[in-house]
Order: C-alpha cells, then structure tokens, then sequence
C-alpha cells in the first residue's frame, strides 16, 4: 500500500488524473473505492513525507543540546497541557451539549447556537484578552489593589499553567461541543426510553447509555481539541508557556535548523498517530448505527434553581469564552477605526470569505468520498490511508505550510524546465501561489476538521440501509447521494462550519502560498501583532470574528432542522 | 489592447472563472437536493461565464464514460484548467512587464509600503511585495531557487540576514552609493545585504523608582542590587538573542552566561512574551527596570504620555548601546538586479531614509539623515560598532546560552 500511495503522490497533475479515474472505475465496480482514500493520503502524505524526511539529515547538535537542557521540562509541560485542556473541552463540550440537546432551560434554543461562537475566535486572541484583563497590569487585578489594598497574593495568577489551559479550554471546547451535541440530538427519543425501560433515572441514563453511545463523537471532538493544542504556538507564545512546539519555532527561526524543527515535528506526528490509533482500537469494536432518525427526544423540562443553574453556567461559558474577548476587541476596533479602515477591508473580507468556502466544499467532499469509500471497502489499506490523511492537522502550520510548499516549488521548477524543453516558453511559476495551491493546501490541513463530524455521522446508517439500496439496485454513486446524504447532512454541515472557520483563522499557510498582493483578514491580524500592536489588530480580527459568525449560525441552523 | 487589459485586470478573470465554476457546482449540488426527494428530471447545468476554449477542451473526450462521472470530469477539470490558465497568463503578464522589483519582506507592509510608493513615484518602478515571518521566506527562497519571482529580501533583524547570505540566497552588491549611505558596522562586510534602519536596544526605568544615576550597562542589571526589580521580555525574541550574541563577542561566552544567570536571578517574574507589556509591567511598579527597543517605547508613551516611564541609554561609557538593523539584501537569482539595486539604493538615500526610520520611530541608518524631532528628543547615544554581522553569527550560541542559564 505504501509503494501504491508514494508512487502516485508523484506529481500533483498525476494525483488529479488519478482522482478522476478512481472515480469512473468507482462507478462500475465497487472496488474502485478504494483508490479514494488512497490517493487523498497520498496527497497528504507529500507535505507530511517532506516534514519526516528531515529524519534522515543530520540536524547537528540541536537534539543535544534540547535533551540537556530544556527538553525533559517541555515535554512535562505539553503533557500536562494536552491532558488538561483534553479532558476540559471533553468536560465542557459534553456536558453543554447534553444540556441544550436534552434538557429545556431558560435561553436553551439561544445557547445551542451561541455556545458555538467562541469558535469564530482565533485562540490566540482570547489568550491575549486574557492575559490584557487579568493580570498584574490589567484592569481586574488594578480594581482589586485600589479597592483592597495592594497584596492580592490571593488572587490566581493567570500566566500559569492553568492559565494556559483555561484560555485554550475556552477556545477549542466548540469542537467537542458540536460533535457531541450532533450525537444526543440523533440518538432520538428511542434511547431515553429505553434507558426508562431499563429502570434507570435521568443521570444513569446519561453515564450509561447516552455518553457511551455518543463515543465516536465525543473522541472525536476531543481528538480535534487535542491535535489543535499539540500544533498551537500562538496562544503559548502569548504566555511565553513552553511546549513542544515552542522547540520547533526555536529550531527553526532562533538556531536556523529548519532540519532539527522537522524532526522534531515527525516526533509530534508519531504521537498523535499513535493516539489516533489507539482510540480507533478501542472504537472499532462497537458500533453505534441507530434505527430511526426521525424519532426526536422530547426535551427533559427543568425547572427552579436547577434551570437556572445551567442557564447561569451556560452563560458563563458564553461570556468569558465569547462575549469578553469580543468586547475587548471592540473597544479596541473602535479607537483605531477611523484611522485604519478603508475600502481594502472590503477586499480582505472577501478573500477571507472565499477562501474559507472554496476550502469548506473541496475538504467536505473529500472527506465524505473518503468516509463512504472506508465504508464500502473497510479493509486495513483504507482505513490506514483515512488515518494518514487526517494527520496534517497536528503538525504546526508553518511547518506543514513548508512541508505544501516544497513539493510544489520543485514541481513548479520541473513543469517550467518541461515547457522551455519542449515549447520553447517561458511559462513562469504555474502553480504556485495560485489558489488551486491553497485549497490544496488548506485540504491537507483540515481534513481531520471535516472528517471527525462526517465519519460519527456515517455510524448512524445502518449495514440494512446500504444492504436495500444494492437490493433496489442503486449504484455506489447513487447510494451515497440518494440514501446517505440526507442522513449524513448534519454531519456535513457541521464540518463545513468548522472547515469555514478554522480556515478564516488560520495564518501560516495562508501567509506563505497566498498569491502577490492577496491579502486576507488574518493575514492583517499578522501585519499588526507582529510588531506587537495588538491594539490595531483589533479590527481585522473584529471583523473575522463577525464575518465566521455568519456561516457558523447558518450552517447550525441547517443541522438544526 | 487585450495584453494591458490583461495586465490590468489578470486575477479578475480568474476569479469570475472560478467563482463561475463554482457556482456550476453549487447550482448543481442544490439540483442533487430536489432530484433526490422527487423524481424530476435532474436540471441542466451551465456555467457561467466559461470562454468556450476550456468548454472544447474538455468536453471532447470523456464521452465513453457513464452519465454521472462525465458530467464529474468536467467540473474538477475545468476549474483546474482554468486556474491553471488564468495564473499562467497572470504570471506571463507580469513577466512581460520589465520594469518591476518583486520583494519578500519581513518587516509588516505598514512599515514598507510607504517607501515602495515614493519609489514607484520617483522611478516609475513597480514594487510588488508579500510579507511572512524570517523563516517561512528564507524556506521559501530555497525551494524556488532559480525560479524565485523575488529580487530583494527584506528583514526586520540582521540575524536573519547573516542567515539567508549563509544559506547563498543572496548576492553581494557593488554600490558605491549603499556604501557611502550605510556605515560599514551596518552591513555585511561582503556586500550581500545592507542595513536600512537602526533599532536601539536600551533600558527602560520607572521613574519614580529609579533614579538615572543607578544605571549603567545591561551587564550592572545581573548585580544584587537589582533582586526582584527585573522584567525582560522572552529569549526566544530575536532581539534578546542578537544582544546576547553581541555580548558573547565582547565578554566571551563564560563571562555571558554569568551574566544571563545573573539577570534570570533578577527576575520579578517570570519572561514576558511582549515589550510592551514588559514596560507596563515597570509602569505598574511590578519591576523597576526591563530592556526594551526604543521605537516600543515611543509607540506606549505615545498612546499614554503620563507614564512613569524614562528611557536610559547604557554602556556609553563602554561599547555603547546595543543597535540591530531593519535590512534588506538582493536574491541571488533576481530576474531585475539593476532595478532591485535601484530600490535599495534608494531606501538608503536621504529621500527616503527618513520615511524609513520615522514611520516606526526607529533611527536613520544614513549618518547624514536626523531622527524624527520625538525620537530625537529622548537623547543622542554611542551605538555599538561592532558589525552587526555577529548577531547572526552567535545567534545559535546565544539561544543555547540563554538555554543553559534558565532564561526562557
């Protein structure tokens, strides 16, 4: 499988070729399939491969010198950060999500979409809100000395490890919440009653039945969660807390070894992939299809202080998680507006917004031809080749973002050569910073996005719905667009909302394959916070909050009904 | 007519091509919805705006294909033909346009676009820029190699500079005018890159808790005296390295590392990821004393003038006070060198050097240019001569320094 996938990675105009055959084999014999997943992972494998080749250059005395120093206390620390913020996204996400999926509190129609908002936020934004508002030097902290006194040794230090973890709950908790919340939605009213029938109260009910069904979906989002705080730097260099990844920037921008920065980066892919693996050994042994859609629970009213309750720890959540962070970048946006603003917002928002939904459409396609392919042939090639091609999304952005970039300089070099050879023309750069190239690029990031939501939904359509398509006589094709998409459509929708926004957010590979003068909203944000005026990047980053806001709500809206 | 059209207006195309390809899909996607539910016969798709010589290219052959994987081939293939056409005629046309510099820069368009616009201005040359962090352009630069668009490489450090002339990407550059306008303690001794704005690296005190005549060197902040009165921004800021570095060349790297140990014991708390910050923290009365940039300072009393806050200008009774530089260097395979030379000849010059260094209150790298009247008025200082060169050559040292004495 492994020659297979290496060798059709070999040019990109191949890999395209081969999509296209993949498909119209695919359309006569079901094995054709197969070759989907394959040719995705080997898409994916290119940049990634390009990280781990590193492993096979001497990187000089950079390991040396970070096992002698630094390394025993970075990698403690990512633990701890990976573990905390794992488990408190798990937390959070979950418990929301049963909430406002089944129970009736005050506000609960509200919070089910608003509680998704803190999503639209880069995470190093909050931690920088954060940080501004809470600590020595902020406004909290001055209040408190005034009122008082000056010692407030009390008071929790936030640039701390809990800090760190806080801030990063608060931003990455939408992923867990959103699969989770998809998944006690579609579990209907049918497993509540028997949870009833089986004698159990409302809390058995959830430990017993509820949660454990809802498996695929939590270890999903929480899968999500994780890889975005392993591949983080933002937010940690905002703390000046050191990670794993911390390391890699320093290989690379301080000790220039771009080399040790990608070995250590394969180092973070090996782990993540032994994660990944590990909790798909636990998954595969259960299945979660369910067998009727339609019957929808019936909320559980609350009522009295314990309504009120979840109400005040919804809103909570939505404040420190949404509402602050965005209130302080308001502030901020209005005092450097007049100065700032002009008609090339307009320009940014639109590239911002277009990227974002090209990226959205080419990612959840793949994605679901990727799950309906591992469904048709579940043999261990395919799923390896689904489980490879969702790595990209732990590695951290610059580094895949060079990892996209070098294959794509080589082959820009290789084309042009063949053009001045055979044709005699200059033709120049053809692919490169093209937005081909960037979609490309986002896919190889963000597959993993799409892919969790769609692949959970995929559990819900039983072996009998597939086994009564093929007795009417539908074909591969017609099956999956007639009988698992209306089923899927939820979990399509989900995935492009988080596609859509992880794309308006991201920043490295948008900087670095971004065509001449095509500049976008974070693209802005990095103009301004590299010099540190985190005051004028208030406004781009207002104006990316508002605009994801607006597919975030659409495409909730269209799971919702 | 249609080449300066073209010129004019290349990603426009491009972008109805694809967005006309993609409406097509999404026309068809909503067609997929009702033909699902009921049994109307499924819409005909057109797209929009496709010329007809992509429509010929690909509708000719996939005839022997069944119904549903033909109407598939032309969708992805058309909108890669497209691309793929559109940004060969964008690059074609912009190759044909001679008279251009292509610049990958590090320091932020707000800092060079001005400068670029007075040299379009003067010269009628094109600027055309894209900005990043250091390390992404320099992997950028080597991967294209020969085939790189860029002429000149711009960095807001001279590390990064010493790295990218290590690395070969750069040129050296015969000018007799470059030589004249920047001090050779400013740039690369073989020519490769040249500095364009001075950014000084002092001490900032609290006024009301320091008194000027308690300072002296950035060595003196590693004494008692200074227990608990200390705030430093993040070693992993290049700046913090390049100054590091350049004391490793003064006072070796054992005498360096005692006084890095010295300063991490100083510590009120723990590194900060910001200056400013790292100032607000002295303002606040946290610390006393942090090592900042001047041209931070500037920006944080602009915004709050009543601040406690004092620059203080070290080591002028020694070596002087530690300077990087804002720079620039020619790509060895610049398709316009003499333009590019022009370019950087100009940032030099007393034209433009002014914009240069005031529009982030740094300091003109030009000898004969002044400072703006606000940064001037904080005080002449002797600036250290040694070449700035040297940042980039014991930048890897000084992190692993800085590594080994605990200073995160």
């Amino acid at each position: 499988m492994r020659d297979e996938t290496l060798s059709s990675a070999e040019t990109d105009s191949g890999t395209k070729n081969g999509f296209l055959s993949a498909s119209s084999s695919a359309y006569r014999t079901s094995n054709g399939w197969r070759l989907i997943p394959l040719l995705v992972a080997a898409v994916v494998l290119v940049p990634v491969g390009t990280v781990i080749s590193s492993l096979f250059v001497p990187a000089g005395d950079v390991w040396q010198h970070l096992v002698e120093t630094t390394l025993a206390g970075l990698l403690v620390n990512t633990f701890w950060l990976a573990v905390g913020v794992a488990a408190g996204s798990a937390l959070l996400g979950v418990s929301l999500a049963w909430f406002t999926a089944v129970c009736e509190f005050p506000g609960r129609k509200f919070f089910s979409w608003a509680l998704l908002l803190p999503l639209a936020i880069p995470a190093y934004v909050t931690a920088f809100v954060a940080l501004g508002l809470f600590d020595y030097i902020g406004p909290v902290q001055t209040a408190l000395r005034t009122w008082l006194g000056p010692d407030l040794f009390w008071f929790p230090d936030i640039r701390s490890r809990l800090g760190v973890i806080i801030v990063m709950v608060l931003a990455f908790y939408p992923y867990v919440y959103l699969l989770a919340r998809n998944a006690f939605l579609t579990q209907g009213k049918r497993s509540l009653e028997v949870a009833q029938s089986l004698g159990f109260n409302r809390t058995q009910g959830f430990f017993k039945l509820a949660l454990p069904m809802a498996r695929p979906w939590i270890a999903g989002g929480t899968m999500l969660a994780l890889m975005e705080t392993l591949a983080d730097f933002g937010t940690v260099a905002v703390f000046n807390y050191d990670t794993f990844t911390t390391a890699i920037y320093k290989a690379w921008f301080a000790m220039f070894s771009l080399t040790a920065a990608s070995q250590l980066a394969s180092l973070l892919i090996v782990i993540v992939f032994a994660v990944i693996i590990v909790e798909q050994q636990f998954r595969s042994r259960m299945r979660y299809a369910e067998t009727r859609q339609s019957a929808k629970a019936i909320p559980i009213p609350l009522t009295g202080w314990r309504a009120w309750l979840i109400s005040g720890f919804a809103s909570g959540t939505l404040f420190f998680a949404f509402l602050l962070p965005v209130m302080q970048l308001g502030i901020w946006a209005v005092g450097v507006v007049e100065r700032d603003f002009d008609q090339r917002y307009l320009e940014f928002l639109w590239h911002s917004l277009l990227l974002s939904a090209f990226a959205a459409l080419l990612t959840c396609t793949v994605a679901l031809l990727m799950v309906y392919a591992a469904r048709r042939c579940p043999d261990s090639a395919t799923r390896g080749a689904v489980r490879i091609s969702t790595i990209g999304y732990a590695l951290p952005g610059a580094v895949l973002a060079v990892g996209i970039f070098i294959p794509i300089a080589w082959l820009d070099s290789w084309l042009s050569e063949m053009a001045m050879q055979l044709f005699h023309i200059e033709t120049g750069l053809l692919i490169q910073g093209t937005l081909v190239t960037m979609l490309i690029a986002y896919m190889t990031r963000f597959l993993a996005v799409s892919h969790s939501p769609i692949d959970s939904a995929m559990q819900r359509v039983t072996g009998s719905i597939d086994e009564a398509a093929m007795g009417l006589g539908l074909s591969g094709w017609a099956t999956l667009r007639r009988v698992h998409l209306p089923i899927l459509k939820g979990g399509i929708f989900t995935a492009a909302a988080l596609v859509f926004v992880d794309v308006m957010k991201e920043m490295p590979i948008t900087l670095m394959t971004r065509p001449f003068g095509w500049d976008t909203l974070s693209v802005r944000i990095f103009e301004m916070t590299t010099e540190g005026q985190w005051e004028q990047a208030a406004l781009p980053a207002v104006t990316l909050v508002l605009a994801g806001l607006l597919p975030l709500i659409f495409f909730m809206r269209q799971t919702e009904s | 007519m249609l080449n300066t059209w073209l010129k004019k207006y290349p990603n426009k195309i491009c972008m109805q091509r694809l967005a006309g390809s993609f409406t097509g899909r999404i026309a068809r996607t909503t067609g997929l919805a009702t033909y699902a539910s009921t049994t109307m016969p499924r819409p005909e798709i057109t797209i929009q705006g496709a010329p007809d010589f992509t429509d010929t290219m690909h509708y000719r052959s996939p005839s022997r294909l069944g119904g549903e994987t033909r109407r598939l081939i032309p969708r992805v293939l058309n909108q890669y033909i497209t691309a793929i056409f559109c940004f060969a005629i964008f690059f074609g046309a912009s190759a044909s346009h001679a008279e251009q510099v292509v610049v990958y820069s590090a320091r932020i368009e707000q800092l060079i676009k001005p400068m670029f616009d007075a040299f379009t201005k003067d010269t009628g040359i094109n600027v055309k820029f894209v900005t990043d962090k250091e390390g992404p352009l320099l992997a950028r630069l080597k991967a294209e190699g020969k085939n790189t668009p860029a002429d000149m490489l711009i960095t807001s450090d001279a590390g990064n500079l010493w790295e990218a002339a290590q690395e070969g990407l750069l040129r050296p550059v015969e000018s007799k005018m470059l030589q004249e306008n920047v001090p050779a303690y400013l740039h690369d001794p073989r020519n490769q890159w040249f500095g364009l704005s001075v950014r000084a690296r002092t001490i900032i005190y609290n006024t009301q808790k320091v008194k000027p005549s308690d300072l002296s060197t950035y060595e003196a902040l590693a004494e008692p005296q200074w227990k608990g009165r200390l705030c430093l921004r993040t070693s992993k800021k290049v700046y913090n390295q390049s100054l590091v570095a350049m004391m490793i060349a003064e006072h070796g790297a054992v005498r360096t590392e005692e006084i890095i140990k010295g300063w991490v014991a100083n510590l009120a708390i723990d590194p900060l990821s910001d200056e400013t910050k790292a100032m607000e923290f002295v303002a606040a009365g946290r610390c006393d004393v942090t090592i900042a940039n001047s041209y931070y300072y500037g920006r944080l009393m602009q915004k709050n003038p009543a601040l406690p806050l004092a620059i203080f200008w070290p080591n002028q009774e020694g070596s002087g006070v530690h300077v990087n530089i804002s720079g620039a260097g020619i790509t060895k395979y610049a398709h316009n060198v003499p333009a590019a030379t022009r370019l950087l000849e100009f940032l030099s010059s007393e034209k433009a050097q002014n914009l240069f260094a005031d529009v982030n209150m740094e300091y003109p790298v030009n000898p004969r240019v002044k400072p703006d009247p606000t940064v001037a008025a904080w005080g002449t200082f002797k600036q250290n001569t040694i070449n700035v060169t040297t940042a980039g050559e014991l930048q890897a040292e000084a992190v692993k320094l800085m590594d080994r004495a605990g200073y995160r």
